[in-house]
């Protein structure tokens, strides 16, 4: 056995376990996945629109709680996670990766308790979320007040 | 053909985020962080409403729309109550995500089982 056949072998063998510079095939996959969760989102505005006969901002409300519910029972079975493996951002970004965080944090912290573990651990990760989308808009806020006054 | 900008603006929205993801190396939790703060700037100078109107879901769904409702409601209330309406109105439009995400992510910890 040369040298030279280990070290191809060795290098053909490695590649399989080597991350692989994917990003246009990660893209590809948060596009199909992210855009079929927006799609389905649009399918149940209208079908709120229509059959309960809702205006289009009452069909959202009901939109945005059917897809949280969806993403928390997914996230129960343990099937957003297999989800989110394959996606990546596909399945972070729609509001069903919000629910999730709130759910997977909730469910892993079960064993310290309800109170000290699923309450308190619930907006671990979805926290940030909140503090920084309220911040942003109060600095926003502010800002556009303050220029209609002047205006 | 709504259904068609659904698909691809809230796919866009995700490829941003996986780009955010793989090639600037954050963290899933700076990415939807960042994403509400970019909703709420874009809706500070009226863009998002546009994108909304010509996306639908495409819009709404992904969290930017999050921080876009935050400012939004916020500012329904500030043109009512002054300053102070800022911090009434903020939840004003986000509170049945934020109220049903807590409610549906506590029951289906007590149900569930944690995976793995």
């Amino acid at each position: 056995m040369s040298e030279k056949f280990n070290q191809e072998q060795y290098n053909k063998t490695i590649k399989e376990y080597q991350p692989k510079p994917a990003l246009f095939g990660n893209c590809m996959k948060a596009f199909l996945v992210g855009g079929l969760i927006c799609t389905f989102g649009q399918v149940l505005t209208e079908l709120y629109m229509n059959v309960m006969g809702l205006s289009e901002k009452e069909a959202g409300n009901y939109t945005v709680t059917t897809l949280i519910l969806i993403a928390s029972l997914l996230t129960g079975f343990g099937v957003y996670d297999k989800i989110g493996q394959f996606a990546g951002a596909g399945s972070a970004v729609p509001v069903t990766g919000f629910a999730n965080s709130i759910t997977s944090a909730a469910l892993e912290h079960k064993s310290e308790g309800i109170v000290l573990g699923v309450a308190t651990n619930m907006f671990k990760l979805a926290g940030s979320v909140i503090v920084f989308g309220v911040v942003a808009a109060y600095v926003v806020g502010i800002i556009r007040y303050v220029i209609k006054l002047i205006i | 053909m709504d259904y068609v900008w659904a698909f691809v603006v809230g796919g866009a929205i995700c490829v941003i985020g996986q780009i955010l993801l793989d090639v600037f190396k954050l963290t899933p939790a700076h990415v939807m962080a960042s994403f509400v703060v970019s909703g709420a700037v874009l809706d500070g100078f009226n863009i998002y409403d546009k994108l909304i109107e010509f996306a639908g879901a495409g819009a709404t769904v992904p969290i930017t729309s999050f921080g876009h409702s935050l400012l939004h409601g916020a500012m329904e209330q500030a043109d009512k109550n002054g300053l102070l309406g800022i911090g009434i109105g903020i939840f004003h439009l986000t509170s049945v995500g934020i109220a049903s995400a807590i409610l549906f992510g506590f029951l289906v910890a007590l149900i569930f089982k944690p995976k793995g």
